[in-house]
């Protein structure tokens, strides 16, 4: 791969296409040490965005089916935990010849990567009882929604247990980006936004490249080359401006779009002002278009993401007690003792015992849990908090988000509490009922959210919805709430490392302490993400297993 | 999931003091957040995390606080626990709580970025005279002041 340069004016990251970047000699820094200046000058953020570029962030570890041989006879493992990082575990082990068994305190399997469907009861904290009401056929899923094509270890256990999926669409064009404090709280297309955006952006540019500003910059030869990109990039004339006109109208979108025969002639859309545009803020919601996480292309299982924790657990069902409070983690040198109640009337704790233990619990539940380990692995343990969400699910008598406003999937971004709409991927310009994403709240929103009774959350998300679609109010029928705070088997939504705890505890954490090992997406660097999970799990079950055939050997 | 059977009596009430609450005060519970357009990855790290904007001790329990913690400052039971802060007697020393707030512990996210000195004092000093706590002592913005200069380095590398 060709070596980065860094630029007076910035970085230039190259690519397989020689020409589209250039190179000055001398300058050439090497990856590691870019990237080090990056974290330094420009913080976690921003280094975070330069290794996706560079390809070092984001992209999956996962190598293919794992494949462990030769496992000591009669060893026995205690996986704690069936969300993905405990099946996978447990499925793996198990597949190698290890006596597993799994506890779990839910009465199914998947942990956060849950769907909820009509019928469904669901008791947050606090005792507050929500029934779904959604018709068959619909969900919502609380917890993770989207496999980014980059996650490979998620995408091939789906293709090996044949759970079908479907595209998931992040960025719609038709959706809309809506702001209270911009152009009168009217939602604005994102098309038109990101068009005008780019439009603008490439008008000034053009003025200062040929005026001349940009001649320190922009060698002779280029400066045609750059004027040229900049006028078909951003939809300018050929004077360099970007006006209303047939050619921004087939960026931006029509007033009046082109129709057959005697129809009136299609009507040039105006442009948002350039002013208003920038201190609108909206241009935010330009970034999740090119974020790596979320670029197309994107899945997500067809019926609901615990498709795929329920086709693994059906293939080791027997080893799985659901139902299981853990209470404590005991081990010695010979191996592991775990305490745990019936989750639901407590009671007497029993035992459960094995040569080695993979626990996948959250850690916002585990710091509770009275533990045998190093002291290096219990601090690691206490040392991250668990970030806040909150998701609600909305039920509507007809998708008028379809009909009315020609929206088929993705995500229209607003200010509001709620964050943002997301409109159903599957089911589209089909008659009848829709199940959208009516709130993914981050943040002081979220924390405001969770502190109200569940129907209130619901009542909110429609009230401020209505402000987007004015349809909201006449076709809602019913809805259903998850703050992750108010979550029993989680206590927060997920990990939310510091870049500073990462560098004391993070190694810590993963490290196999004794008999035990943690896995999760706590025990990963990618974080909230189950593609984090599944790898956090195959990487710990992988050294578990070397270290019980060298215990094995050594004792033999 | 697991329900403490002392207090299932008390849930429906809680709920209606809570829905009562709201409706004298939808506009307040609601903070005017501050854009969130940022990327809305669930890496929400890129996300601001905003400031709260309610001002009095018994506003910013229901908002924040509330949400763990329960309305009834009882705290809850599940696979794991959140801490009853009714009749605490580790609120005590006012100090405590405001650490709590300002630094966070184990599972529970710090708001010292989130909340001014003034209003970390106000729902500190709501929680120590409410809820069975009869603590007469307040705390002031300027001791909260002093509590977060002195956890800085703390909160910087936990």
């Amino acid at each position: 791969m060709p070596q980065p340069a860094v630029h007076a004016n910035g970085i230039v990251f190259h690519t397989a296409v020689g020409n589209m970047a250039e190179t000055e000699p001398g300058t050439a820094l090497s990856r590691r040490e870019l990237l080090r200046r990056i974290g330094q000058s420009a913080g976690a953020a921003m280094l975070y965005q330069s290794m996706s570029a560079l390809g070092f962030a984001g992209e999956s570890s996962y190598s293919g089916p794992v494949n462990l041989s030769g496992a000591p006879r009669g060893a026995s493992v205690l996986v704690l935990g069936a969300g993905m990082a405990g099946l996978i575990a447990a499925l793996e082990l198990h597949r190698a010849g290890y006596k597993v068994k799994v506890l779990e305190y839910n009465k199914r399997a998947g942990g956060r990567a849950w769907t909820l469907r009509g019928g469904d009861e669901y008791t947050e904290l606090g005792g507050f009882r929500q029934r779904c009401e959604f018709d068959p056929g619909h969900y919502f899923n609380p917890g993770p929604w989207r496999i980014p094509y980059h996650h490979h270890a998620m995408l091939d256990y789906a293709k090996r247990f044949k759970v079908p999926l479907e595209p998931f669409t992040q960025v719609n064009f038709n959706a809309y980006v809506h702001s209270r404090r911009a152009f009168g709280g009217k939602p604005q297309r994102f098309r038109s936004l990101h068009t005008d955006f780019h439009g603008h952006v490439a008008e000034l540019l053009g003025k200062a490249v040929n005026s001349g500003h940009l001649d320190a910059e922009v060698k002779a030869e280029d400066k045609e080359k750059l004027l040229e990109a900049l006028r078909t990039f951003g939809f300018l004339d050929k004077d360099y401006r970007y006006r209303k006109s047939d050619l921004v109208s087939s960026g931006r979108g029509f007033d009046r779009p082109p129709g057959g025969g005697l129809a009136a002639p299609p009507e040039n859309s105006e442009p948002l002002a350039l002013g208003e545009l920038v201190r609108s803020d909206l241009w935010r919601a330009l970034r999740p278009s090119s974020v790596y996480d979320v670029t197309p292309s994107l899945f997500q299982p067809v019926g609901g993401m615990d498709r795929i924790p329920a086709a693994i657990h059906r293939e080791i069902a027997s080893l799985v007690q659901f139902g299981a409070k853990v209470v404590r983690i005991d081990q010695n040198e010979r191996g592991v003792e775990v305490s745990y109640v019936d989750a639901h009337r407590e009671g007497p704790p029993r035992t459960a015992r094995a040569d080695w233990c993979v626990c996948t619990i959250p850690l916002s539940i585990l710091g509770q849990i009275e533990m045998k380990v190093s002291e290096p692995m219990a601090a690691a343990i206490q040392a991250v908090p668990y970030e806040t969400s909150v998701k609600i699910g909305l039920q509507f008598k007809r998708r008028f988000w379809e009909e009315d406003d020609r929206i088929y999937g993705g995500i229209s971004y607003t200010d509001l509490p709620i964050g943002m709409i997301s409109y159903p991927m599957s089911g589209q310009n089909a008659p009848g009922k829709g199940v959208l994403l009516g709130a993914y709240s981050w943040g002081t929103n979220a924390y405001e959210l969770t502190a109200l009774a569940p129907e209130e959350r619901v009542r909110l998300a429609v009230e401020f919805g209505a402000q987007i679609h004015p349809q909201y109010p006449a076709e809602f029928e019913n809805g259903i709430a998850v703050a992750w705070h108010r979550v029993p088997f989680a206590n927060g939504c997920f990990a939310k490392w510091t870049e500073a705890a990462r560098e004391k505890h993070y190694e810590n954490l993963c490290q196999i302490d004794g008999r035990i090992v943690l896995a999760g997406e706590h025990a990963s660097r990618l974080p909230a993400w189950q593609e984090g999970a599944v790898l956090s799990a195959l990487d710990a079950i992988g050294r578990l297993h070397q270290r019980a055939i060298a215990m094995h050997a050594e004792t033999a | 999931m697991y329900i403490r059977t002392h207090r299932l009596p008390r849930a429906p009430i809680a709920s209606l003091i809570l829905v009562a609450a709201c409706a004298l005060a939808t506009t307040c519970c609601i903070a005017d957040e501050p854009p969130i357009f940022s990327a809305p990855t669930q890496g929400g790290a890129f996300a601001p995390r905003g400031h709260f904007v309610q001002s009095d001790g018994a506003a910013l329990y229901r908002a924040i606080c509330q949400g763990c913690h329960m309305p009834d400052a009882r705290g809850a039971r599940g696979a794991g626990t959140y801490p009853a802060l009714a009749a605490n007697p580790k609120l005590a020393s006012a100090a405590y709580p405001a650490v709590m707030v300002l630094g966070g512990r184990r599972g529970m996210p710090a708001f010292g970025d989130s909340l001014s000195d003034d209003q970390v004092a106000e729902v500190v000093n709501y929680v120590r005279s409410h809820f069975a706590n009869r603590y007469a002592d307040t705390l002031t913005p300027d001791e909260v002041a002093r509590l977060r200069a002195s956890l800085s380095p703390v909160s910087a590398s936990p």
